[in-house]
């Protein structure tokens, strides 16, 4: 035996660190393509990625040059740091034209010996039972008659099935004699197939990369059965295991069972795969043009700010905490303008209450916060009249024989008048997506605890102390610990769209993609609470008893906005209450009409309530795979008080966290705030950046033809492999610039803080997110570099100021400049 | 009233032609165009219908031109209509012009925006002239048009392996169904002595007396009319390409599959009903096969994990169940239950992506997560075993390629010996040795003359053997599949007096195609490194115009309806004498197989994954 020196569970370990860890459809969250690079410096990282896997990381040179000559890259900041020898000579790499792009993967090699060698296609007869078999083990209720399912397990299942069965999965009697032995083991197949144990590890990598999506979500549901409803018993070492005994199929199907392993035949290639690799000359000159193209923005930005006049409103008519998506950011903008004493705050759209939700009517839970927390309390939601919603053309009995039989011949002819009806007047239907469909609108929610805990033990909604815990660290997190407004917003967001299997991605990534309404309301209740605003007292927080806390959703896809619980306020926060609803009102058709200068099929004459119509369709509409653009475009998030980008036109680019340093002297806060926004906003950010780079690899591809699988995840046609990574509509858009953090504080708390975390600080420090820290008292940048500060100089120059024209900004396409805006034109 | 039908059928060919010459970013422009084009067709089709009712409601046939005459042959086009044309016309216009709306949106910005409306009036083009055909001839460009179409939109995602590796696929299939169309039609010329019009074939009395002599004769042609059927509408034993064709974008896949392009099969059972009405045996093999496909369709549809491929075999599993009520001969209810299918089946494609927030709120309020299903009843192994082969679809696919196309590929492998500059001194030994022999046929004994079609039908069909099964060189595939149709054409001009007119008109377009062919792989060859048979090239990611050109060479030389060919195809067969079935049956094969040949070179060198991966080329299992 030659299986000294094959390590199983360190390969397999090694093998899922670098295998995609996207979640099911449902639990859809944002994450960096690219982390099993992570713990690398971000360039080479990707010039590793490129080579290791043979996906582009970066743009082509070609797009850069490009850009260049549209002025997207500054040619001061392109040569920034070379003495004037060096730029000769680096201009002559960066305008060269005939660079080789192409790239060599790493992975596959090994297993490429099949076909060139022996002459054989395995991938072909291998891949559709293998995809065919474990999705329809996986499947969470597609198919009707379902796969005979054994609680020991994959394997034990596919024993069972061959078992007792007059067929057999498999062709030829060695793979089947091999499955029902007793000594079905890793090392013995692949001595059988591949020989050599010094092979196996390289194998297994080559195998597994061929069907990255299967593999991965394989993993991915091992070490996280809970993201199935349906849970299954599968490891990655049985869907290895079979996969294997179906090669060994296919080779002694085309050769009899007398065949070489594949290492007989592999001497010309080296049995240790290589993860490091040296930077190329063409990478070079795309990572110069990378960051160029990245510096001329955040160049832009950084003047912004410092050149942005910072005007403070005197008393304000309301206060509203948003999250800091980035899709608020024009939100809060229009709303600003719309109402000059309006106050907008920035913060994790959960609130700071975390918690599993659990619908009315249903025995079932979700996770409604941040994805990395794993809550401990549970919030029930109750209501006396439940509707359901039925649709029979997604029903399973459509399908069948008989029923079908009768169902086509009468009910087919409703399907002409449906489809006739959804396409020339879209409205909302049964299985279309509704943020608003989230959580009833008057439910009772069970939030405050009363001795009752869930079967599991789980405690039923919070102690009185742990209300006042979550409130007080929401308002010190984002600095609002005085002159409340009388009426203070809690605004959560969500999106509806129609026939969008992605959905999830569209709601809250800090509510683990749902909409944030519930989490709203919670932290509503809990402020309203006068309890708890006395055990607020006590830590030096004085809410006014006048003060009133609304809770709203606002569907980003739509711009509509509902208010929770207001039927029962009091005459004059009642009174209050309807005048602002006014000014939401005006921002919302505003904001909606400037996002819908990115959609070319909403024609627009300039009227902003016709716009606003229209794009309200988009959300309703079947044949719209674009009802928002998401994400797309974000590259900035800045923790500090709004005055710093008040006023300041950032497009929809910005993720904004509301930070006051003087409240966080020590940066206790800040740990939260960054700590959070690495991974999330990072992870949304690379997310959009790499599958815009490659989108046919580290993205989906087109979802013009995904197809459903098992409704866990995606694929083209029906044989293909499960996709991960966004699809080309929602990314189309964006430029990939990397996420620039912008915090205001002294750069050594800054660091202090980062260094508590190591996590934390791998993000900042490897520059897969950029950090600068604007330093409150000198009122200049510091930008880190590894663990070190050096001052930033901008290139100072003047961003554009003026009025905010609405309908002018609505007929452009691409993306726009900073501005400090003086006034907004409607 | 000619000129009106004319203007019909034209009409969507008048919309393609006039798509093809708009800019590819003039969006709105294109989508326009298309649903104007489908929503004056589907009014037409409203008024049409209506007065034709009130005037009774009559079949009506017109004879349009000949396009080809000589003595004893005429290829003319012939319009029919009737109630099953007015079904299929009610229901093509109304769900392609819906799918022009959808697209219109869901296809903005995407690459090809162009091509998938070209190709989407393309089709209509051939579905119109199929359903108002009143002749096999005419019937049969449409289908030719379809098969084409069809190819295009599967393979609509070039750049990727699998939409390009099943578009050959169901291309394969469709082939099948092709030949047994043309088979049937060089059979019903001999039945009738002329191409008959389905206005004869309704009268009853002709079919009848005709079969009385022949009725072995018959059954062949029916049996034909079921491959072809069949085929097409994904019925046993062809079922497998269904769900593979759902590669391209959901409206397409809806259209084709899920409704029009699926149905089709089940038109050509109603279309040739009188011709088969009186075999009994065919009606009871129909009703047999429609049950068996009703019963396997829904199996496999029921173990589906995936929402395309559920819809796709439920919806075959309906057709198998129309295939029964055609051969039952409740012609009403199977129009019924066609519309009905294809409505249901296009809508339940169209809203698929829901399938994913729909269920899972389901799931949130269900009470039981896997319910039973009465196959639970049964005894544990035959659940298992049904189970087990309807996820294996029962080898369908598997045994195609077992059956089918390895062993093809392994004989032309095989005569090794041929390879390499042997085989074109054989196949130059073939064409010139058949014109020497041709030239002095006359003072040849006639035993032996008699004998020499079949023999240079046998070599033709070895070369087209050779041309699908050469793994390298492009041109020499590419000038084997020439050298096929010139040696039918030899094997043939044996069989009557050398009719050089006759063969002008086979061999015009494929020469013509095949000086193209060459001419492009040769400015390919010199501006890439390396082209061959080898694997997928993808250059029409930087060679689109070559690409188009070469396809529309590969076109000519298959054979299709853009060129002389397509007449001479159907000459050449007249010229086939009714006793000589093995020479049909060897001409045909050669059909089949060069048609493939041509369509894997085009699809070897121009589409799938780009070689080059500067530029982010998909992974294969992608």
């Amino acid at each position: 035996m030659h299986t000294s020196s094959f390590n199983k569970s360190e390969t397999l370990h090694h093998l899922v660190h670098f295998l995609p860890t996207q979640a099911p459809l449902k639990d859809f969250i944002h994450h960096n393509t690219l982390h099993a690079f992570q713990s690398r410096k971000f360039e080479k990282a990707l010039s590793d990625a490129s080579r290791f896997y043979g996906y582009q990381t970066l743009l082509q040179i070609e797009e850069y040059q490009r850009m260049f000559l549209e002025g997207k890259v500054d040619e001061g900041i392109l040569y920034r740091g070379l003495d004037s020898q060096e730029v000769d000579v680096w201009k002559a790499k960066l305008f060269r034209t005939d660079y080789d792009e192409n790239v060599t993967a790493e992975i596959g090699q090994l297993r490429n010996v099949w076909k060139e060698r022996f002459a054989i296609d395995l991938d072909s007869m291998v891949f559709p039972l293998l995809f065919r078999t474990v999705l329809s083990y996986l499947d969470q209720g597609i198919a009707v008659w379902q796969f005979p399912i054994d609680s020991q397990g994959f394997i034990a299942s596919l024993k069972k099935l061959e078992v007792c069965n007059a067929t057999s999965i498999f062709k030829t009697p060695r793979p089947r004699r091999l499955l029902l032995s007793d000594d079905l083991r890793l090392e013995n197949l692949l001595t059988l197939l591949v020989g050599e144990s010094s092979y196996f590890e390289r194998y297994l990598f080559d195998q597994q990369f061929a069907h990255p999506g299967y593999a991965g979500m394989v993993a991915v549901i091992e070490s996280n059965p809970g993201f199935l409803v349906d849970q299954r018993n599968l490891t990655l070492e049985d869907f290895i295991l079979f996969e294997l005994l179906l090669e060994i199929d296919v080779l002694d199907y085309s050769f009899g069972t007398i065949w070489s392993p594949l290492s007989m035949q592999s001497q010309h290639i080296e049995p240790k795969l290589h993860f490091d690799f040296e930077i190329s000359e063409v990478f070079e000159v795309k990572i110069r043009w990378h960051q160029a193209f990245e510096w001329t923005y955040y160049d832009e930005v950084l003047n912004g700010i410092s050149q942005n006049p910072q005007v403070t409103t005197p008393s304000s008519t309301f206060q509203a905490l948003f999250c800091i998506d980035d899709r608020e950011c024009s939100f809060r903008r229009n709303l600003e303008l719309v109402n000059a004493s309006a106050e907008t705050y920035g913060t994790a759209g959960f609130f700071n209450t975390e918690f599993y939700f659990q619908p009315a009517n249903s025995e079932q839970r979700m996770k409604v916060c941040p994805a990395p927390l794993t809550p401990k309390f549970l919030i029930k939601e109750s209501v006396e009249n439940h509707v359901k919603r039925n649709e029979f053309h997604l029903n399973k009995g459509v399908n069948g024989l008989v029923q079908g039989w009768f169902l086509t011949q009468t009910m087919g002819f409703l399907s002409a008048i449906r489809l006739v009806g959804a396409l020339f007047f879209p409205k909302a239907n049964a299985f279309g997506v509704s943020s608003s469909r989230h959580m009833y609108k008057d439910s009772f929610l069970s939030y405050e605890h009363e001795g009752n805990y869930a079967s599991d033990g789980i405690q039923i909604g919070y102690t009185l102390e742990e209300m006042a815990i979550r409130l007080y660290g929401l308002l010190m997190s984002i600095g609002l610990t005085k002159d409340f407004a009388p009426i203070v917003y809690i605004v959560g967001h969500g999106s509806s769209s129609a026939n969008n299997t992605h959905y999830a991605g569209y709601d809250c990534g800090a509510c683990s993609g749902r909409p944030g309404s519930v989490n709203a309301r919670v932290m509503a209740k809990i402020a309203n609470r006068v309890e708890v605003r006395e055990l607020l007292k006590e830590k030096g927080i004085f809410i006014p008893d006048d003060v009133v806390f609304i809770a709203s959703l606002h569907d980003t896809s739509r711009d509509e906005m509902t208010f929770y619980d207001v039927d029962h306020l009091r005459d004059s926060p009642q009174a209050l209450h309807l005048g602002n609803v006014k000014d939401f009102k005006q921002a919302l058709a505003l904001n909606a009409s400037e996002r819908s200068r990115r959609f070319v099929t909403v024609s627009n004459h300039g009227n902003l309530a016709r716009t606003h119509e229209k794009v309200k369709l988009r959300s309703v509409s079947l044949f719209e795979p674009r009802p928002e653009l998401n994400h797309a475009t974000n590259a900035l998030c800045i923790v500090g008080p709004r005055k710093l980008t008040r006023g300041l036109f950032l497009d929809r680019r910005a993720f904004l966290n509301s930070y006051d340093y003087r409240t966080d002297l020590d940066g206790t806060f800040l740990t939260g705030i960054l700590n959070a926004i690495a991974p999330v906003c990072g992870g949304i950010n690379l997310e959009y950046f790499f599958s815009r780079v490659d989108n046919n690899n580290l993205g989906a591809g087109t979802k013009l033809p995904h197809n459903v699988m098992g409704l866990i995840g995606v694929a083209n046609g029906i044989d293909g492999d499960l996709r991960t990574g966004l699809p080309n509509q929602m990314v189309e858009v964006h430029d990939p610039i990397r996420l620039l953090a912008i915090v205001e504080h002294y750069p050594e708390v800054v660091l202090q803080t980062l260094q508590k975390n190591p996590k934390t600080l791998e993000w900042f420090a490897n520059e897969w997110v950029h950090l600068v820290v604007l330093h409150p008292i000198e009122k200049v940048f510091y930008r880190l570099h590894g663990e070190h500060f050096f001052p930033y100089e901008t290139s100072g120059l003047k961003v554009k100021g003026g009025n905010l024209e609405i309908k002018k900004i609505m007929n452009e396409l691409e993306d726009l400049p900073v501005q400090i805006i003086q006034n907004l034109v409607v | 009233m000619t000129l009106l039908f004319i203007t019909i059928v034209c009409w969507p060919i008048l919309g393609f032609i006039a798509s093809l010459f708009i800019p590819k970013n003039k969006e709105n422009t294109l989508s326009n165009l298309a649903f104007v084009t489908l929503l004056i067709h589907l009014s037409a089709a409203l008024i049409w219908i209506v007065f034709w009712l009130i005037q009774g409601g009559k079949p009506i046939n017109i004879r349009e031109f000949s396009i080809y005459k000589a003595n004893h042959y005429d290829f003319f086009i012939d319009f029919y209509f009737d109630k099953i044309t007015a079904v299929y016309w009610l229901l093509g216009s109304l769900i392609t012009t819906i799918i022009t709306r959808y697209s219109r949106y869901y296809l903005h910005r995407e690459e090809g925006y162009k091509r998938f409306f070209n190709t989407l009036l393309f089709f209509y083009s051939g579905y119109s002239i199929i359903i108002f055909s009143g002749n096999f001839e005419t019937l049969f460009i449409g289908w030719e048009i379809l098969g084409i179409s069809s190819f295009l939109l599967i393979a609509f995602y070039r750049d990727r392996y699998l939409p390009v590796k099943n578009a050959v696929k169901v291309f394969s299939i469709y082939r099948i169904g092709d030949v047994g169309l043309i088979l049937v039609m060089w059979l019903s010329h001999h039945i009738w002595d002329e191409n008959i019009s389905f206005d004869k074939l309704y009268s009853a009395q002709l079919v009848h007396a005709h079969f009385k002599e022949m009725s072995s004769l018959g059954l062949v042609v029916s049996i034909m009319v079921y491959i072809t059927a069949a085929a097409k509408s994904a019925q046993l034993p062809f079922s497998s390409w269904l769900p593979r064709a759902m590669e391209g974008p959901t409206p397409s896949s809806a259209i084709f599959y899920g409704s029009l392009s699926v149905h089709i099969g089940a038109f050509l059972l109603l279309r040739t009903f009188p011709f088969w009405e009186n075999q009994f045996g065919f009606r009871v093999f129909l009703v047999l096969t429609g049950l068996a496909s009703a019963a396997i369709g829904t199996m496999v549809s029921r173990v589906q994990s995936s929402i395309k491929s559920q819809v796709a075999y439920a919806s075959m599993g309906q057709i198998g169940l129309i295939f029964v009520e055609i051969g039952l001969g409740l012609h009403v209810l199977a129009l019924i239950h066609i519309a009905g299918n294809a409505f249901l089946r296009t809508y339940q494609l169209l809203i698929s992506p829901s399938v994913v927030s729909y269920r899972i709120k389901e799931q949130l309020y269900a009470l039981k997560l896997r319910s039973k299903t009465f196959e639970d009843r049964w005894p544990k192994k035959l659940e298992n075993t049904l189970y087990l082969l309807s996820l294996k679809e029962w080898n369908l696919d598997s045994l195609m390629y077992h059956y089918m196309w390895n062993p093809i590929k392994k004989i032309g492998a095989k005569w090794f010996i041929f390879n390499f500059k042997y085989l074109f001194v054989i196949a130059g030994f073939t064409v010139f040795g058949g014109l020497v022999l041709l030239y002095f046929q006359k003072s040849l004994s006639p035993k032996f003359v008699h004998e020499f079609p079949i023999i240079f039908a046998l070599l033709g069909a070895f070369m087209a053997l050779k041309a699908f099964s050469e793994r390298d060189s492009v041109r020499k595939s590419w000038t084997l599949i020439m050298l096929n149709h010139v040696t039918i054409a030899i094997a043939i001009s044996f069989n009557e007096h050398f009719d050089a007119y006759h063969n002008l008109w086979y061999l015009s377009g494929i020469m013509v195609s095949w000086v193209i062919g060459i001419g492009v792989v040769n400015y390919l060859r010199k501006r890439e490194n390396w082209i061959s048979l080898t694997r997928f090239f993808g250059h029409s990611y930087e060679h689109p115009k070559a690409a188009l050109l070469f396809l529309m060479a590969c076109l000519g030389l298959a054979g299709f309806p853009i060129t002389p060919t397509f007449i001479g195809e159907d000459l050449i067969f007249s010229h086939i004498h009714a006793d000589q079935i093995g020479l049909a049956v060897i001409v045909s094969f050669s059909l089949i197989i060069n048609g493939l040949a041509t369509l894997r070179i085009y699809a070897r060198v121009f589409l799938g994954p780009h070689i080059k991966n500067y530029h982010g080329v998909s992974k294969r299992s992608f």
